[in-house]
Protein backbone atom coordinates (compact mmCIF):
# COMPACT_ATOMS: atom_id res chain seq x y z
CA UNK A 1 0.00 0.00 0.00
CA UNK A 2 2.66 2.42 1.08
CA UNK A 3 4.89 1.52 -1.84
CA UNK A 4 2.18 2.04 -4.45
CA UNK A 5 1.18 5.43 -3.05
CA UNK A 6 4.80 6.48 -3.20
CA UNK A 7 4.95 5.37 -6.82
CA UNK A 8 1.78 7.29 -7.65
CA UNK A 9 3.20 10.45 -6.08
CA UNK A 10 6.45 10.08 -8.00
CA UNK A 11 4.56 9.48 -11.23
CA UNK A 12 2.22 12.47 -10.79
CA UNK A 13 5.16 14.73 -9.93
CA UNK A 14 7.10 13.50 -12.92
CA UNK A 15 4.19 14.16 -15.29
CA UNK A 16 3.74 17.64 -13.85
CA UNK A 17 7.46 18.23 -14.34
CA UNK A 18 7.10 17.29 -18.01
CA UNK A 19 4.16 19.68 -18.34
CA UNK A 20 6.30 22.43 -16.77
CA UNK A 21 9.21 22.05 -19.20
CA UNK A 22 6.99 21.51 -22.24
CA UNK A 23 6.98 25.26 -23.15
CA UNK A 24 10.79 25.18 -23.20
CA UNK A 25 10.68 22.11 -25.45
CA UNK A 26 8.32 23.90 -27.85
CA UNK A 27 10.48 27.02 -28.03
CA UNK A 28 13.71 25.08 -28.46
CA UNK A 29 12.54 22.58 -31.10
CA UNK A 30 10.68 25.15 -33.18
CA UNK A 31 13.60 27.57 -33.08
CA UNK A 32 15.53 25.12 -35.29
CA UNK A 33 12.77 24.85 -37.90
CA UNK A 34 12.15 26.77 -41.10
CA UNK A 35 8.92 28.83 -41.24
CA UNK A 36 7.44 26.01 -43.35
CA UNK A 37 8.55 23.44 -40.78
CA UNK A 38 6.80 25.31 -37.96
CA UNK A 39 3.65 25.58 -40.02
CA UNK A 40 3.74 21.89 -40.96
CA UNK A 41 4.01 20.61 -37.39
CA UNK A 42 4.69 22.53 -34.17
CA UNK A 43 5.01 19.43 -32.02
CA UNK A 44 7.52 17.39 -34.02
CA UNK A 45 11.28 17.52 -33.82
CA UNK A 46 12.87 19.75 -36.47
CA UNK A 47 13.58 18.01 -39.74
CA UNK A 48 15.55 19.33 -41.41
CA UNK A 49 17.11 21.27 -38.50
CA UNK A 50 18.62 24.63 -39.32
CA UNK A 51 20.80 26.96 -37.29
CA UNK A 52 20.08 29.92 -39.59
CA UNK A 53 17.43 31.32 -37.26
CA UNK A 54 20.07 31.73 -34.57
CA UNK A 55 22.59 33.37 -36.88
CA UNK A 56 19.95 35.80 -38.15
CA UNK A 57 18.34 36.66 -34.84
CA UNK A 58 21.76 37.02 -33.19
CA UNK A 59 22.50 39.78 -35.71
CA UNK A 60 19.03 41.32 -35.68
CA UNK A 61 18.98 41.43 -31.89
CA UNK A 62 22.50 42.89 -31.81
CA UNK A 63 22.78 40.24 -29.12
CA UNK A 64 26.31 40.90 -27.87
CA UNK A 65 25.60 44.57 -27.31
CA UNK A 66 22.34 44.03 -25.44
CA UNK A 67 23.98 41.24 -23.42
CA UNK A 68 26.83 43.62 -22.57
CA UNK A 69 24.42 46.37 -21.55
CA UNK A 70 22.44 43.97 -19.37
CA UNK A 71 25.66 42.73 -17.75
CA UNK A 72 27.05 46.22 -17.03
CA UNK A 73 23.79 47.48 -15.54
CA UNK A 74 23.21 44.35 -13.46
CA UNK A 75 26.78 43.92 -12.19
CA UNK A 76 27.50 47.58 -11.39
CA UNK A 77 23.99 48.10 -10.01
CA UNK A 78 24.03 45.04 -7.76
CA UNK A 79 27.55 45.72 -6.41
CA UNK A 80 26.61 49.31 -5.50
CA UNK A 81 23.29 48.23 -3.97
CA UNK A 82 25.09 45.63 -1.83
CA UNK A 83 27.85 47.96 -0.58
CA UNK A 84 25.64 50.98 0.12
CA UNK A 85 22.76 48.98 1.66
CA UNK A 86 25.07 47.02 3.94
CA UNK A 87 26.73 50.28 5.08
CA UNK A 88 23.39 51.96 5.74
CA UNK A 89 21.95 48.92 7.52
CA UNK A 90 25.06 48.77 9.75
CA UNK A 91 24.89 52.44 10.70
CA UNK A 92 21.13 52.27 11.30
CA UNK A 93 21.40 49.11 13.39
CA UNK A 94 24.27 50.35 15.57
CA UNK A 95 22.77 53.77 16.18
CA UNK A 96 19.76 53.84 18.48
CA UNK A 97 18.80 57.51 18.11
CA UNK A 98 15.42 58.80 16.98
CA UNK A 99 16.89 60.00 13.69
CA UNK A 100 18.15 56.52 12.95
CA UNK A 101 14.76 55.01 13.67
CA UNK A 102 13.06 57.63 11.50
CA UNK A 103 15.37 56.92 8.56
CA UNK A 104 14.69 53.21 8.84
CA UNK A 105 10.95 53.95 8.78
CA UNK A 106 11.47 55.95 5.57
CA UNK A 107 13.16 53.00 3.89
CA UNK A 108 10.50 50.55 5.00
CA UNK A 109 7.58 52.79 3.99
CA UNK A 110 9.14 53.32 0.54
CA UNK A 111 8.46 49.64 -0.11
CA UNK A 112 4.73 50.39 -0.09
CA UNK A 113 4.90 52.93 -2.92
CA UNK A 114 4.21 51.30 -6.31
CA UNK A 115 6.51 52.16 -9.19
CA UNK A 116 3.74 53.77 -11.26
CA UNK A 117 3.23 56.42 -8.59
CA UNK A 118 6.74 57.85 -8.93
CA UNK A 119 7.46 56.90 -12.55
CA UNK A 120 6.33 60.07 -14.32
CA UNK A 121 7.94 62.79 -12.14
CA UNK A 122 11.05 60.60 -11.76
CA UNK A 123 11.71 60.30 -15.49
CA UNK A 124 10.81 63.97 -16.01
CA UNK A 125 13.33 65.06 -13.36
CA UNK A 126 16.12 62.84 -14.62
CA UNK A 127 15.41 63.96 -18.18
CA UNK A 128 15.87 67.57 -17.13
CA UNK A 129 19.41 66.87 -15.87
CA UNK A 130 20.24 64.62 -18.85
CA UNK A 131 20.48 61.45 -16.79
CA UNK A 132 18.18 59.25 -18.88
CA UNK A 133 20.91 56.69 -19.54
CA UNK A 134 22.36 53.57 -17.90
CA UNK A 135 24.14 55.52 -15.17
CA UNK A 136 20.95 57.31 -14.24
CA UNK A 137 19.21 53.92 -14.31
CA UNK A 138 21.79 52.41 -11.93
CA UNK A 139 21.28 55.32 -9.55
CA UNK A 140 17.52 54.76 -9.69
CA UNK A 141 18.02 51.09 -8.88
CA UNK A 142 19.95 52.05 -5.74
CA UNK A 143 16.94 54.12 -4.68
CA UNK A 144 14.36 51.45 -5.50
CA UNK A 145 16.21 48.37 -4.28
CA UNK A 146 17.94 49.64 -1.14
CA UNK A 147 14.82 49.35 1.07
CA UNK A 148 14.49 45.58 0.80
CA UNK A 149 18.27 45.12 0.89
CA UNK A 150 18.70 47.22 4.06
CA UNK A 151 15.77 45.40 5.64
CA UNK A 152 17.42 42.02 4.94
CA UNK A 153 20.84 43.18 6.22
CA UNK A 154 19.37 44.65 9.43
CA UNK A 155 18.39 41.34 10.95
CA UNK A 156 21.77 39.72 10.38
CA UNK A 157 23.76 42.72 11.63
CA UNK A 158 21.70 42.71 14.83
CA UNK A 159 23.01 39.22 15.54
CA UNK A 160 26.67 40.37 15.42
CA UNK A 161 27.71 41.47 18.93
CA UNK A 162 28.82 45.08 19.35
CA UNK A 163 31.92 43.78 21.14
CA UNK A 164 33.24 42.83 17.69
CA UNK A 165 33.17 46.51 16.68
CA UNK A 166 34.68 47.61 19.98
CA UNK A 167 37.63 45.24 19.90
CA UNK A 168 38.41 46.31 16.33
CA UNK A 169 38.36 49.94 17.43
CA UNK A 170 40.60 49.23 20.40
CA UNK A 171 43.13 47.97 17.91
CA UNK A 172 42.95 51.32 16.16
CA UNK A 173 40.57 50.62 13.26
CA UNK A 174 38.34 53.47 12.16
CA UNK A 175 34.64 53.01 11.34
CA UNK A 176 35.18 52.26 7.66
CA UNK A 177 37.90 49.74 8.40
CA UNK A 178 35.82 48.08 11.10
CA UNK A 179 32.93 47.74 8.70
CA UNK A 180 34.77 46.54 5.62
CA UNK A 181 37.37 44.32 7.34
CA UNK A 182 35.34 42.84 10.22
CA UNK A 183 31.60 43.23 9.73
CA UNK A 184 31.08 42.99 5.97
CA UNK A 185 32.93 39.64 5.60
CA UNK A 186 30.69 38.19 8.33
CA UNK A 187 27.63 39.10 6.27
CA UNK A 188 28.50 36.87 3.29
CA UNK A 189 25.44 34.54 3.53
CA UNK A 190 22.96 37.43 3.57
CA UNK A 191 25.02 39.29 0.93
CA UNK A 192 24.51 36.27 -1.34
CA UNK A 193 20.76 36.50 -0.74
CA UNK A 194 20.66 40.25 -1.35
CA UNK A 195 22.81 39.79 -4.46
CA UNK A 196 20.64 37.04 -5.96
CA UNK A 197 17.38 38.92 -5.38
CA UNK A 198 18.77 42.08 -6.95
CA UNK A 199 20.33 40.23 -9.90
CA UNK A 200 16.93 38.70 -10.72
CA UNK A 201 15.16 42.05 -10.33
CA UNK A 202 17.61 44.11 -12.40
CA UNK A 203 18.23 41.54 -15.14
CA UNK A 204 14.53 41.04 -15.90
CA UNK A 205 13.30 44.59 -15.42
CA UNK A 206 11.48 46.04 -18.39
CA UNK A 207 9.30 49.06 -17.62
CA UNK A 208 11.82 51.35 -15.91
CA UNK A 209 14.65 50.79 -18.42
CA UNK A 210 12.15 51.26 -21.27
CA UNK A 211 11.47 54.77 -19.94
CA UNK A 212 15.12 55.58 -19.22
CA UNK A 213 17.52 54.00 -21.72
CA UNK A 214 18.44 55.33 -25.18
CA UNK A 215 18.37 52.69 -27.91
CA UNK A 216 22.12 52.02 -27.96
CA UNK A 217 21.96 51.06 -24.29
CA UNK A 218 19.03 48.63 -24.62
CA UNK A 219 19.13 45.61 -22.33
CA UNK A 220 18.01 42.13 -23.42
CA UNK A 221 14.31 42.53 -22.48
CA UNK A 222 14.14 45.92 -24.23
CA UNK A 223 15.88 44.63 -27.33
CA UNK A 224 13.53 41.63 -27.30
CA UNK A 225 10.47 43.89 -27.21
CA UNK A 226 11.85 46.01 -30.04
CA UNK A 227 12.70 42.86 -32.01
CA UNK A 228 9.17 41.48 -31.59
CA UNK A 229 7.73 44.71 -32.93
CA UNK A 230 9.93 44.47 -36.02
CA UNK A 231 9.51 40.77 -36.75
CA UNK A 232 5.86 40.14 -35.97
CA UNK A 233 4.68 36.78 -37.24
CA UNK A 234 8.21 35.67 -38.13
CA UNK A 235 8.14 33.05 -35.43
CA UNK A 236 11.25 31.18 -36.60
CA UNK A 237 13.39 34.25 -35.85
CA UNK A 238 11.44 35.26 -32.77
CA UNK A 239 11.81 31.82 -31.16
CA UNK A 240 15.56 31.71 -31.73
CA UNK A 241 15.75 35.19 -30.19
CA UNK A 242 13.73 34.03 -27.19
CA UNK A 243 15.97 30.99 -26.72
CA UNK A 244 19.06 33.24 -26.88
CA UNK A 245 17.61 35.63 -24.33
CA UNK A 246 16.80 32.81 -21.89
CA UNK A 247 20.23 31.19 -22.22
CA UNK A 248 22.12 33.46 -19.77
CA UNK A 249 19.42 32.86 -17.13
CA UNK A 250 19.62 29.07 -17.56
CA UNK A 251 23.43 29.17 -17.26
CA UNK A 252 23.19 31.29 -14.11
CA UNK A 253 20.59 28.92 -12.65
CA UNK A 254 22.70 25.86 -13.44
CA UNK A 255 25.68 27.25 -11.53
CA UNK A 256 24.01 29.03 -8.63
CA UNK A 257 20.85 26.96 -8.18
CA UNK A 258 21.26 26.27 -4.47
CA UNK A 259 21.99 29.90 -3.62
CA UNK A 260 19.15 31.13 -5.80
CA UNK A 261 16.53 28.97 -4.10
CA UNK A 262 17.86 29.86 -0.65
CA UNK A 263 18.04 33.56 -1.54
CA UNK A 264 14.54 33.70 -2.95
CA UNK A 265 13.17 31.82 0.08
CA UNK A 266 14.89 34.18 2.53
CA UNK A 267 13.72 37.23 0.59
CA UNK A 268 10.10 36.10 0.76
CA UNK A 269 9.97 34.66 4.25
CA UNK A 270 11.95 37.25 6.24
CA UNK B 1 27.98 54.81 16.81
CA UNK B 2 26.25 57.31 19.02
CA UNK B 3 28.54 60.31 19.08
CA UNK B 4 30.06 59.70 15.73
CA UNK B 5 27.51 61.48 13.62
CA UNK B 6 30.03 62.05 10.83
CA UNK B 7 30.53 58.35 10.17
CA UNK B 8 26.83 57.70 10.67
CA UNK B 9 25.95 60.13 7.90
CA UNK B 10 28.78 58.87 5.72
CA UNK B 11 27.29 55.37 5.87
CA UNK B 12 23.66 56.37 5.43
CA UNK B 13 23.90 59.17 2.87
CA UNK B 14 24.39 57.22 -0.41
CA UNK B 15 21.19 55.19 -0.09
CA UNK B 16 19.29 57.99 1.60
CA UNK B 17 20.03 60.47 -1.19
CA UNK B 18 19.08 57.86 -3.81
CA UNK B 19 15.86 57.06 -1.95
CA UNK B 20 14.94 60.74 -1.69
CA UNK B 21 15.67 61.55 -5.35
CA UNK B 22 14.15 58.37 -6.76
CA UNK B 23 11.16 57.70 -4.51
CA UNK B 24 10.14 60.44 -2.10
CA UNK B 25 10.68 63.63 -4.09
CA UNK B 26 8.97 62.20 -7.21
CA UNK B 27 6.13 60.87 -5.03
CA UNK B 28 5.56 64.28 -3.43
CA UNK B 29 5.80 66.02 -6.80
CA UNK B 30 3.35 63.47 -8.16
CA UNK B 31 0.83 64.22 -5.44
CA UNK B 32 1.09 67.93 -6.20
CA UNK B 33 0.90 67.49 -9.99
CA UNK B 34 -2.19 65.28 -9.70
CA UNK B 35 -4.09 68.42 -8.61
CA UNK B 36 -2.91 70.44 -11.63
CA UNK B 37 -3.04 70.30 -15.42
CA UNK B 38 0.61 69.18 -15.60
CA UNK B 39 1.69 68.11 -19.11
CA UNK B 40 4.93 66.43 -18.10
CA UNK B 41 6.90 69.68 -18.19
CA UNK B 42 4.85 72.52 -16.77
CA UNK B 43 1.45 73.30 -15.34
CA UNK B 44 -0.67 76.42 -15.60
CA UNK B 45 -3.66 75.95 -13.29
CA UNK B 46 -4.68 74.13 -10.17
CA UNK B 47 -7.59 71.80 -10.82
CA UNK B 48 -8.44 70.64 -7.32
CA UNK B 49 -9.96 67.17 -7.39
CA UNK B 50 -10.96 67.35 -11.05
CA UNK B 51 -8.39 64.75 -12.17
CA UNK B 52 -9.56 62.36 -9.47
CA UNK B 53 -13.19 62.80 -10.47
CA UNK B 54 -12.36 62.03 -14.10
CA UNK B 55 -10.44 58.93 -12.97
CA UNK B 56 -13.60 57.48 -11.47
CA UNK B 57 -15.59 58.44 -14.57
CA UNK B 58 -13.00 56.81 -16.83
CA UNK B 59 -14.59 53.64 -18.20
CA UNK B 60 -11.20 52.27 -19.27
CA UNK B 61 -9.76 52.65 -15.79
CA UNK B 62 -12.78 51.07 -14.11
CA UNK B 63 -12.73 48.20 -16.61
CA UNK B 64 -9.01 47.68 -15.93
CA UNK B 65 -9.68 47.76 -12.18
CA UNK B 66 -12.42 45.12 -12.47
CA UNK B 67 -10.31 42.96 -14.80
CA UNK B 68 -7.38 43.21 -12.37
CA UNK B 69 -9.53 42.33 -9.34
CA UNK B 70 -10.88 39.23 -11.11
CA UNK B 71 -7.36 38.28 -12.15
CA UNK B 72 -6.04 38.70 -8.60
CA UNK B 73 -8.83 36.62 -7.03
CA UNK B 74 -8.33 33.76 -9.50
CA UNK B 75 -4.52 33.76 -9.37
CA UNK B 76 -4.28 34.08 -5.57
CA UNK B 77 -6.47 30.99 -5.13
CA UNK B 78 -4.90 28.91 -7.89
CA UNK B 79 -1.30 29.86 -7.05
CA UNK B 80 -1.73 28.85 -3.44
CA UNK B 81 -3.47 25.58 -4.31
CA UNK B 82 -0.92 24.64 -6.98
CA UNK B 83 2.08 25.95 -5.02
CA UNK B 84 1.11 24.00 -1.91
CA UNK B 85 0.33 20.86 -3.92
CA UNK B 86 3.71 20.98 -5.64
CA UNK B 87 5.41 21.55 -2.28
CA UNK B 88 3.62 18.53 -0.76
CA UNK B 89 4.63 16.39 -3.74
CA UNK B 90 8.32 17.27 -3.89
CA UNK B 91 8.88 17.10 -0.13
CA UNK B 92 8.07 13.37 -0.32
CA UNK B 93 11.11 11.16 -0.59
CA UNK B 94 11.51 9.77 -4.10
CA UNK B 95 14.22 9.80 -6.70
CA UNK B 96 14.30 13.05 -8.65
CA UNK B 97 12.33 15.19 -6.20
CA UNK B 98 15.11 17.76 -6.10
CA UNK B 99 15.35 17.90 -9.86
CA UNK B 100 11.59 18.53 -9.99
CA UNK B 101 11.90 21.41 -7.54
CA UNK B 102 14.44 22.93 -9.91
CA UNK B 103 12.10 22.44 -12.86
CA UNK B 104 9.04 23.94 -11.15
CA UNK B 105 10.98 26.97 -9.99
CA UNK B 106 12.79 27.67 -13.26
CA UNK B 107 10.17 29.86 -15.03
CA UNK B 108 10.32 32.23 -12.06
CA UNK B 109 13.80 33.37 -13.05
CA UNK B 110 12.75 34.43 -16.52
CA UNK B 111 11.37 37.93 -16.81
CA UNK B 112 7.66 38.49 -17.34
CA UNK B 113 8.24 40.13 -20.71
CA UNK B 114 10.02 37.10 -22.17
CA UNK B 115 7.47 34.72 -20.59
CA UNK B 116 4.64 36.58 -22.27
CA UNK B 117 6.30 36.18 -25.67
CA UNK B 118 6.92 32.46 -25.10
CA UNK B 119 3.24 31.92 -24.33
CA UNK B 120 2.10 34.12 -27.17
CA UNK B 121 3.70 31.54 -29.44
CA UNK B 122 2.04 28.67 -27.57
CA UNK B 123 -1.43 30.22 -27.41
CA UNK B 124 -1.48 31.35 -31.02
CA UNK B 125 0.66 28.86 -32.99
CA UNK B 126 0.60 25.67 -30.89
CA UNK B 127 -3.01 25.91 -29.69
CA UNK B 128 -4.06 26.66 -33.25
CA UNK B 129 -2.32 23.55 -34.53
CA UNK B 130 -4.01 21.48 -31.83
CA UNK B 131 -7.43 22.75 -32.83
CA UNK B 132 -7.95 25.36 -30.06
CA UNK B 133 -7.91 28.34 -32.34
CA UNK B 134 -8.72 31.92 -31.51
CA UNK B 135 -6.81 32.23 -28.23
CA UNK B 136 -5.94 35.80 -27.19
CA UNK B 137 -8.48 37.17 -29.69
CA UNK B 138 -11.12 37.90 -27.04
CA UNK B 139 -11.28 38.93 -23.41
CA UNK B 140 -11.96 35.46 -21.98
CA UNK B 141 -9.04 33.68 -23.62
CA UNK B 142 -6.85 36.73 -22.95
CA UNK B 143 -7.76 36.53 -19.28
CA UNK B 144 -7.05 32.81 -18.99
CA UNK B 145 -3.91 33.27 -21.04
CA UNK B 146 -2.61 35.76 -18.47
CA UNK B 147 -3.67 33.44 -15.65
CA UNK B 148 -1.80 30.49 -17.20
CA UNK B 149 1.38 32.51 -17.74
CA UNK B 150 1.23 33.71 -14.13
CA UNK B 151 0.64 30.20 -12.80
CA UNK B 152 3.57 28.86 -14.80
CA UNK B 153 5.81 31.68 -13.59
CA UNK B 154 4.81 31.94 -9.92
CA UNK B 155 3.73 28.45 -8.78
CA UNK B 156 7.33 27.37 -8.25
CA UNK B 157 7.98 30.49 -6.20
CA UNK B 158 4.98 29.84 -3.95
CA UNK B 159 6.10 26.20 -3.80
CA UNK B 160 9.49 27.05 -2.29
CA UNK B 161 7.85 29.29 0.32
CA UNK B 162 5.64 26.39 1.40
CA UNK B 163 8.62 24.03 1.33
CA UNK B 164 10.50 26.32 3.72
CA UNK B 165 7.68 26.02 6.26
CA UNK B 166 6.95 22.33 5.62
CA UNK B 167 10.55 21.51 6.46
CA UNK B 168 10.16 23.18 9.85
CA UNK B 169 7.48 20.72 10.95
CA UNK B 170 9.13 18.26 13.35
CA UNK B 171 8.82 14.73 11.98
CA UNK B 172 8.10 13.39 15.49
CA UNK B 173 4.77 15.18 15.52
CA UNK B 174 3.67 13.54 12.29
CA UNK B 175 4.97 10.15 13.40
CA UNK B 176 3.18 10.41 16.74
CA UNK B 177 -0.08 11.17 14.95
CA UNK B 178 0.52 8.24 12.63
CA UNK B 179 0.99 5.92 15.61
CA UNK B 180 -2.21 7.28 17.14
CA UNK B 181 -3.96 6.16 13.99
CA UNK B 182 -4.59 9.49 12.23
CA UNK B 183 -5.33 9.11 8.52
CA UNK B 184 -3.17 11.02 6.00
CA UNK B 185 -6.05 13.46 5.47
CA UNK B 186 -6.44 14.03 9.23
CA UNK B 187 -2.69 14.51 9.55
CA UNK B 188 -2.76 17.15 6.80
CA UNK B 189 -5.73 19.12 8.19
CA UNK B 190 -4.86 18.90 11.88
CA UNK B 191 -1.06 19.12 11.85
CA UNK B 192 0.47 20.19 8.55
CA UNK B 193 -2.07 22.81 7.62
CA UNK B 194 -2.04 24.79 10.90
CA UNK B 195 1.75 24.66 11.00
CA UNK B 196 2.17 26.14 7.54
CA UNK B 197 -0.40 28.89 8.13
CA UNK B 198 2.34 31.57 8.21
CA UNK B 199 3.42 30.44 4.73
CA UNK B 200 -0.12 31.08 3.59
CA UNK B 201 0.07 34.66 4.91
CA UNK B 202 3.40 35.29 3.16
CA UNK B 203 2.35 33.86 -0.17
CA UNK B 204 -1.05 35.52 0.05
CA UNK B 205 0.66 38.90 0.37
CA UNK B 206 3.11 38.19 -2.46
CA UNK B 207 0.46 36.90 -4.83
CA UNK B 208 -1.91 39.77 -4.03
CA UNK B 209 0.55 42.59 -4.54
CA UNK B 210 2.22 40.94 -7.55
CA UNK B 211 -1.19 40.45 -9.12
CA UNK B 212 -2.19 44.07 -8.70
CA UNK B 213 1.12 45.34 -10.07
CA UNK B 214 1.35 42.94 -13.03
CA UNK B 215 2.61 44.69 -16.15
CA UNK B 216 5.26 42.86 -18.20
CA UNK B 217 3.33 39.72 -19.28
CA UNK B 218 0.29 41.91 -19.89
CA UNK B 219 2.35 43.93 -22.35
CA UNK B 220 4.00 41.04 -24.17
CA UNK B 221 1.12 38.55 -24.17
CA UNK B 222 -1.93 40.62 -25.12
CA UNK B 223 -0.73 44.24 -25.01
CA UNK B 224 -4.11 44.90 -23.42
CA UNK B 225 -5.96 43.79 -26.53
CA UNK B 226 -8.24 43.12 -28.22
CA UNK B 227 -9.58 46.67 -27.89
CA UNK B 228 -8.13 47.23 -24.40
CA UNK B 229 -10.32 44.44 -23.04
CA UNK B 230 -7.40 42.77 -21.22
CA UNK B 231 -5.75 45.97 -20.01
CA UNK B 232 -4.78 45.74 -16.33
CA UNK B 233 -4.36 48.64 -13.88
CA UNK B 234 -0.60 49.13 -14.26
CA UNK B 235 -0.87 49.14 -18.05
CA UNK B 236 -3.82 51.54 -17.99
CA UNK B 237 -1.70 54.02 -16.00
CA UNK B 238 1.36 53.65 -18.24
CA UNK B 239 -0.78 54.08 -21.37
CA UNK B 240 -2.57 57.15 -19.99
CA UNK B 241 0.85 58.70 -19.41
CA UNK B 242 2.90 57.63 -22.39
CA UNK B 243 0.33 56.94 -25.13
CA UNK B 244 -2.27 59.60 -24.35
CA UNK B 245 0.29 62.02 -22.81
CA UNK B 246 -2.25 62.85 -20.12
CA UNK B 247 0.32 63.05 -17.34
CA UNK B 248 -1.72 64.71 -14.59
CA UNK B 249 -4.58 62.25 -14.95
CA UNK B 250 -2.13 59.32 -15.11
CA UNK B 251 -0.59 60.56 -11.85
CA UNK B 252 -4.03 60.77 -10.22
CA UNK B 253 -4.69 57.19 -11.36
CA UNK B 254 -1.30 56.13 -9.98
CA UNK B 255 -2.16 57.62 -6.59
CA UNK B 256 -5.53 55.83 -6.53
CA UNK B 257 -3.53 52.69 -7.42
CA UNK B 258 -1.15 53.43 -4.52
CA UNK B 259 -4.05 53.73 -2.08
CA UNK B 260 -5.51 50.39 -3.26
CA UNK B 261 -2.17 48.52 -3.10
CA UNK B 262 -1.18 50.26 0.16
CA UNK B 263 -4.49 49.44 1.85
CA UNK B 264 -4.12 45.79 0.92
CA UNK B 265 -0.52 45.69 2.21
CA UNK B 266 -1.48 47.34 5.51
CA UNK B 267 -4.46 45.03 5.99
CA UNK B 268 -2.12 42.15 5.39
CA UNK B 269 0.41 43.40 7.97
CA UNK B 270 -2.39 44.01 10.47
CA UNK B 271 -3.80 40.55 9.91
CA UNK B 272 -0.36 38.91 10.30
CA UNK B 273 0.41 40.79 13.52
CA UNK B 274 -2.99 39.94 14.96
CA UNK B 275 -2.54 36.28 14.25
CA UNK B 276 0.97 36.24 15.68
CA UNK B 277 -0.49 37.63 18.89
CA UNK B 278 -3.28 35.05 18.86
CA UNK B 279 -0.73 32.26 18.65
Amino acid sequence: MKKTSKLVIALVSFLLGLLWIFPFYLILTNSFKTPKGIFASVLSLPSPATGDNYVNSFKALDFLRSLGNSLIITVVGVVLIIVFSAMAAYALQRNHSKISGGILMLFVSAMLIPFQTVMIPLTANFGRVHMLNMWGLIFMYIGFQSSLSIFLYQGTIASIPVSMDESAELEGANRLQTFFKIIFPMLTPITTTVGILNIIALWNDYLLPSLVLPQNQYTIPLQMFFFFGQYTKQWHLALAGLALSILPVIIFYAFAQRYIIKGVTDGAVK
Amino acid sequence: MKNRSLSFWLFVTPTLVALALVVFIPALMGIFYSFTNWDGLTYTTMLGFKNYITVFQDGGFLAALWFTVKFVVVTVILLNVIGLSLALLVTRKFKGNNLLRTVFFMPNLIGGLILGFIWQFIFTQVFDALGFSGWLTNQTTGFWGLVIVTLWQMSGYIMIIYIAYLQNIPTEVIEAAEIDGASPWQRFWNITFPMIAPAFTVSMFLTLSNGFKLYDPNLSLTNGGPYKSTEMLAMNIVNTAYSENDFARAEAKALVFFVIVGAISLLQVYYTRKREVDL
